[in-house]
């Protein structure tokens, strides 16, 4: 290692195109970012900018078409599907505005579902579990299937699964944009304290000036463009 | 590797939890499959069955003996000569009454069937005392033996039941002479089921055939005595035979007409295989497009695309097996045991017998669901294997 400290997630030159029909849509182009660890970054703009875009070649669901994505010591973007997934099951927690619980699971089940990838025993992740569910508020409601709990406990148990696996980075895609605003203030509450008190690096998708008040940086995506100023 | 297995298990279970959500496109798959084996099942219990009553009286220590260069009983012919020659030939049992052999004949009459009133042919056939005991298994259930002598029918069970006029005591005039039947015998569902019997000697003039037979059914010391007992009757320079073992002689004549049947059933089950495949790939598609979000979400979490694969493939089979379990089941009660008769087109009479539902064909139907399932299943499993995560997470 250097002396000098790096950033936990280096965006260099990176371009991402999707082909629609004979179309070509440039949605990012040579885009730069660099995260630091430690770090509540807050990505903003306007709908269809490329937020979840960017943010899924961050949390390695996507490939660029051009550039590197290096996150700590890996260049994700140059890992085969099968080491990706390795990758991202070891190194980042998933939070979705839709929650994406399985519905045929109970709180606790899909909290564990993380853990099935990796090699400890059942009493080991029974722990894990506890201890994730107790963090977001939520030990009293183990036992209840997703379709009896209010969307603001939905999305406890979709963090509660996003940091069972003790990972690094937070990846979250609009993590309040289905929840009233009391429910999505105690989100965001759960979130910064995640960053604050666990350490954990937090990447959020929103386009909800409140949530991003919450993080330490906001990151504008524009025309696919980022700056660190709101475009008026 | 422990973990990889588990994370197969984990996602199937899932998945076939989830199918309850899916009822109306799963009950489709389930019906879909359990047609084919219904009717695949159904008709390879027809030759099945057929097969059974052909060949249930064979057995591996009892030869017939026709004319040389003659295929069935029909256009065979020996003369009472011949029939002694051949009763002389080493390898024979031998009891007290003799060697274990009768020489027989057979003419074809015509009975009305009960269940319609048409004329249909049965087989009436002339055999010597030791019948009997050469063929084993065949036993009285009513009345007794016929007489020597005289114009005594006994009729087989399956006979007895399909035609009319085969009851206990009944006359019954045919062509100048009346018969009487005073026996009603079993033969385990065999061929002889569907016959009639009396003394050759009696059967003879009653039909013009002079002192000629067209059969002679030998028993033998053993199954292992019947090479050397073939050899010596080939070799016997006063005779020209075809000798056969009685269960290949009644295997030979069952299958042509059990290949037809089988094929008619495969052909049918065939055509129906393809609709029902439709309709489980409809089902699998739909489920997989049904938990497209579902499956990206897994994905995202590390999960790779084998267990998806699979829970997939493992949905498809459970709906096939249950379609198969309840078409083989539905089959069994419906067809097993059910009486018909059809012609035995090697000597132009009817044969009765009983669908047969066996285990081997329960497992073959359940293969062939199985099969469905699979086919129906890995193209959807592939297409939900390789669905891109961040496209299939935008699905709502
Ligand atoms: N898989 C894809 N295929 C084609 N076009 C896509 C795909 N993903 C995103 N896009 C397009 O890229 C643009 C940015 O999408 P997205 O990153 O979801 O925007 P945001 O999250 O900022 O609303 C949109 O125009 C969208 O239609
Ligand atoms: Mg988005």
């Amino acid at each position: 290692m250097s002396a000098e400290k790096r950033a936990l997630v280096m965006i260099e030159n990176v371009t991402r195109t999707f082909h629609r029909g004979a179309e070509d849509i440039h949605v990012l182009a040579d885009l730069d970012l660099e995260i630091q660890e430690g770090e509540f970054l807050a990505l903003m703009g306007p709908s269809g900018s490329g937020k979840s875009t960017l943010l899924n070649l961050i949390g390695g669901l996507d490939r660029p078409t051009g550039g590197r994505v290096i996150i700590g010591e890996h260049r994700i973007d140059r890992l085969n599907d099968r080491a990706l997934a390795a990758w991202r099951a070891r190194h980042v927690g998933f939070i979705f505005q839709f929650y994406n619980l399985l519905p045929v699971l109970t709180a606790e089940k899909n909290v564990e579902l993380p853990l099935l990838l990796s090699p400890l025993s059942q009493a080991a992740r029974r722990k894990h579990v506890q201890l994730a569910l107790e963090v977001v508020g939520l030990s009293h409601r183990t036992r209840h299937y997703p379709r009896t709990l209010s969307g603001g406990e939905q999305q406890r148990v979709g963090i509660a699964r996003a940091i069972v696996t003790d990972p690094t980075l937070l990846h979250c895609d609009e993590p309040t944009g289905d929840l009233d605003r009391k429910s999505g203030d105690e989100i965001l509450s759960l979130l910064q304290a995640l960053n604050q008190d666990y350490g954990k690096t937090i990447i959020m998708v929103t386009h909800d000036p409140h949530a991003s008040a919450r993080a330490s940086r906001t990151v504008h995506l524009d025309k696919g463009r980022l700056s660190a100023e709101a475009p008026d | 590797m422990t973990h990889w297995f588990q994370q197969i298990v984990s996602v199937s279970l899932f998945n076939l939890r989830g199918i309850p959500q899916r009822k109306g496109s799963a009950l489709s798959a389930i019906v879909g499959i359990a047609g084919v084996v219904l009717v695949l099942t159904g008709v390879l219990a027809i030759s099945e069955g057929f097969k059974k009553a052909m060949t249930a009286n064979g057995s591996a220590d009892v030869a017939v003996i026709l004319r040389g260069g003659s295929d069935t009983e029909m256009n065979s012919g020996l003369t009472r000569e011949e029939t002694r020659v051949i009763s002389d030939t080493p390898g024979i049992s031998r009891t007290s009454k003799g060697a274990l052999t009768s020489a027989e004949l057979f003419v074809i009459i015509n009975l009305p069937k009960r269940s319609t009133g048409t004329d249909a042919n049965v087989p009436f056939r002339g055999v010597q005392e030791n019948a009997f005991n050469v063929r084993g298994k065949i036993r009285m259930v009513a009345g007794r033996r016929f007489e020597t002598g005289k114009n005594e029918i006994i009729a087989g069970a399956g006979a007895a039941r399909a035609f009319g006029g085969l009851d206990l005591g009944n006359k019954i005039r045919l062509g100048p002479n009346v018969w009487e039947v005073v026996g009603i015998f079993a033969a385990e569902g065999g061929i002889a089921d569907s016959e009639l019997w009396t003394d050759a000697s009696v059967l003879q003039p009653a039909y013009h055939r002079g002192d000629t037979f067209q059969s002679v059914y030998a028993k033998l010391d053993s199954a292992g005595a019947y090479p050397a007992f073939e050899k010596e009757l080939l070799a016997n320079p006063r005779l020209n035979v075809k000798v056969s073992r009685l269960d290949d002689f009644y295997a030979d004549q069952s299958k042509m007409i059990t290949r037809f049947i089988t094929s008619i059933g495969v052909f049918i089950a065939a055509m129906m295989a393809v609709g029902a495949l439709f309709a489980a790939l409809n089902t699998m598609y739909g489920a997989v497009s049904a938990r497209t979000r579902e499956i990206a979400t897994l994905r995202a979490l590390g999960f790779s695309a084998v267990p998806v694969i699979f829970s997939v493939l493992a949905e498809s089979m459970a709906l096939a097996l249950l379609g198969g379990g309840l078409g083989a089941g539905a089959a069994w009660l419906a067809f097993d045991g059910y009486q018909a008769s059809t012609m035995n087109w090697q000597s132009f009479s009817q044969v009765t017998f009983a669908f047969a539902v066996t285990p081997a064909l329960l497992v073959q139907a359940i293969v062939w669901a199985a099969v469905l399932g699979l086919i129906g299943g890995i193209f959807p499993a592939i297409r939900a294997a390789r669905l891109p995560i961040s496209a299939a997470l935008r699905a709502s």
